[in-house]
């Protein structure tokens, strides 16, 4: 399995700090079911080797769980949350389901569109955007909204959509800078 | 308003903490449960509850508990399904992010009863940072001694997680949760065996959703016969209601099950109505899953009486002109609202959350999905909405796990309650084209 270049392949490596964290995880569950601990371990590796799982990452969490690689990748291909190919640094998965859709989602999609220059998948020319949709994120009384990493950006308009661009434009280009 | 047994304290500022979760009573289940009653009785006082699952369901809770298999010197396990998927339900979210040691107190009654010693609560990854303050709960519940070793000095131990899905509605399917606990794709199992006997890794195990094993702390702290004079007839207790789309007042709301859905929708209390002075076209009760009921058979069945929020209620007419509560994701649709647009997006929802697993899924939902969109697109013709039908009844029924149900019902109710505005996509290609909907289409109301 392939999923990125050559530049990618460097083999991935959790902090010290973040070992301890997947130790933790790992113990949650009894001894010989250390596979449980996978999809957890795998949000981490997203976030910390650059918003996606290449295949030396899922190589790399499949020898800290003692799994075989091909049991790794089963389960990053079929939950959507994983990345398996290279996104732009803010992706942004807007809710597109039904009670979404009732109170405008459509509008917030095309909108970010235009936008950012994209079809919906597609990453921005500069690189910093991927705009995705995402079916049912449980929001439904609070829509339309979207998702960038952990948290939630509810009761969207354009004008807080084109906020929200700008803001994530300046938090990158200051995390940048550091 | 109604009474509140779940969201009582859900605005005392600093809820989510200990210490205030505390002082407001929290943990007195746990206490009366490890010192006063034996497991037996606990599961008993669910029973006479008459609670029903609250993840959609609705199967009596206390039956499923009886049903759990006690081999010796196997661990059995609780796990709390807190993988709210189903389109327009939010409830569980609200409930664990506003209030989240309720839900640990009700895990910890709960295992007690069941003989448990290790729960864990499966969370859809979304829901990252609502893991992130159960966590948070959790660590304070161990630190004050309701979790861990010899709890209260009763001798039962029990140890506590949350672990976090990937993104699939199917894990909300409890066997397909349980693969996914075990670190595998979310494939739905077989049943038999149930659960209740094999279950996670092959151990007898409870799934229960959010709600459900929150209803369990006032069901202990004032018994089952008094949760039991809540509500009408097996629809015992209240019930959160998760309502959206087209509301005034969107949002979560506990109420006494027996309300009239007329209330429910217009009165201030709850709904304020419908948004923007619009009329009510429809409503989907329950989550995407259920039957769509047409205006005039939301707030009457078809006999002429009052609809209410019971399960019994909601289900009156059977699929001909009833619905059902399910998961209690109450979706309202304005005059505006296209449902064809509407079925097409649900069925895209479900062709897009089918696990593969089985043919008459896998490929049914992607079929109806591209019937519905070239209806809704103006390049159908009258055959399709027949063929959409056929579909329907080969997937219904021959599938592992109710997906496919799932799918197929709001399709069929769709086009059984709104032929017409799927044969005007037909006949009207042109103008069904050009529609935009949703808010954009609040100017070209549909004919």
């Amino acid at each position: 399995m392939t999923n990125g270049n050559a530049a990618d392949e460097v083999a991935p490596q959790f902090s010290a700090e973040r070992m301890v964290e997947v130790q933790r995880i790992i113990n949650q569950y009894p001894e010989g079911k250390h596979k449980s601990a996978l999809m957890r371990i795998l949000h981490m590796a997203e976030e910390d080797f650059g918003g996606w799982l290449s295949v030396p990452t899922m190589n790399y969490v499949a020898g800290i769980l003692n799994i075989q690689p091909i049991e790794v990748y089963e389960v990053a291909t079929f939950y959507t949350m994983f990345n398996i190919e290279k996104p732009g640094k803010v992706v942004l998965e807007v809710c597109r389901t039904g009670p979404c859709m009732l109170v405008g989602s459509d509008n917030i999609i095309d909108h970010l569109k235009q936008k950012l220059g994209v079809e919906v998948g597609g990453t921005s020319a500069d690189g910093m955007f991927t705009l995705k949709t995402a079916e049912c994120l449980g929001a439904c009384g609070y829509g339309p909204m979207l998702q960038c990493g952990k948290h939630y950006h509810e009761h969207l308009t354009t004008e807080k959509v084109d906020a929200l661009l700008d803001t994530f434009r300046k938090e990158h280009s200051t995390s940048s800078n550091n | 308003m109604g009474r509140k047994l779940l969201l009582e304290h859900i605005d005392v500022p600093g809820i989510e903490t200990y210490e205030v979760y505390r002082k407001t009573g929290g943990y007195r289940s746990v206490e009366k449960a490890l010192k006063t009653m034996s497991p037996q009785n606990v599961v008993e006082e669910v029973q006479a509850s008459g609670l029903r699952g609250r993840g959609g369901a609705g199967f009596p809770t206390g039956m499923k508990w009886s049903f759990l298999a006690k081999p010796e010197g196997v661990p059995r396990y609780l796990l709390c399904n807190a993988d709210e998927s189903e389109p327009g339900t939010f409830k569980d979210r609200y409930l664990m992010e506003k209030i989240p040691h309720l839900l640990i107190e009700g895990m910890i009654t709960s295992s007690y009863a069941l003989g448990c010693t290790q729960s864990y609560i499966y969370i859809r990854g979304e829901y990252m940072w609502v893991l992130e303050i159960l966590e948070k709960a959790i660590a304070e519940a161990y630190a004050n001694g309701w979790l861990g070793k010899n709890i209260l000095g009763s001798g039962y131990d029990l140890d506590l997680s949350v672990a976090p899905g990937g993104g699939a509605y199917i894990c909300g399917e409890e066997t397909a949760l349980i693969e996914s606990l075990e670190g595998k794709r979310g494939n739905p199992r077989i049943k038999p065996p149930f659960p209740a006997v094999k279950g996670l890794w092959g151990c007898p195990t409870v799934v229960n959703n959010v709600e459900t094993i929150a209803a369990v702390v006032p069901i202990v702290n004032d018994g089952g016969a008094e949760y039991a004079k809540i509500g009408i007839g097996k629809s015992t207790g209240t019930k959160l209601i998760s309502a959206c789309g087209n509301l005034v007042k969107p949002g979560v709301y506990e109420l006494d099950m027996g309300i009239t859905v007329e209330e429910f929708i217009y009165s201030d209390e709850w709904c304020g109505g419908i948004a923007n002075g619009k009329k009510l076209k429809a409503c989907v009760p329950g989550g995407s899953s259920v039957p769509i009921l047409p205006a005039n058979l939301v707030c009457k069945t078809a006999e002429g009486t009052d609809r209410l929020m019971t399960y019994e209620s909601l289900a009156e007419g059977g699929f001909a002109s009833g619905s059902m509560l399910g998961s209690g994701g109450f979706i309202v649709f304005d005059e505006d609202q296209c449902i064809v647009r509407n079925t097409w997006n649900f069925a895209r929802f479900y062709a897009h959350e089918s696990c593969g697993q089985c043919s008459p899924c896998r490929e049914g939902t992607g079929w109806m999905e591209k019937v519905l969109h070239r209806l809704e697109y103006g390049h159908g013709n009258l055959r399709d909405i027949d063929l959409l039908a056929e579909i329907n009844k080969k997937i219904e029924g021959n599938t592992i796990c109710p997906l496919g149900d799932a799918a197929a019902w709001p399709v069929a109710a769709a086009i059984r309650h709104f032929r017409e505005e799927f044969e005007w996509h037909v006949t009207n290609p042109d103008e069904a084209q050009k529609r935009n909907f949703g808010i954009a289409s609040a100017h070209v109301p549909l004919v």
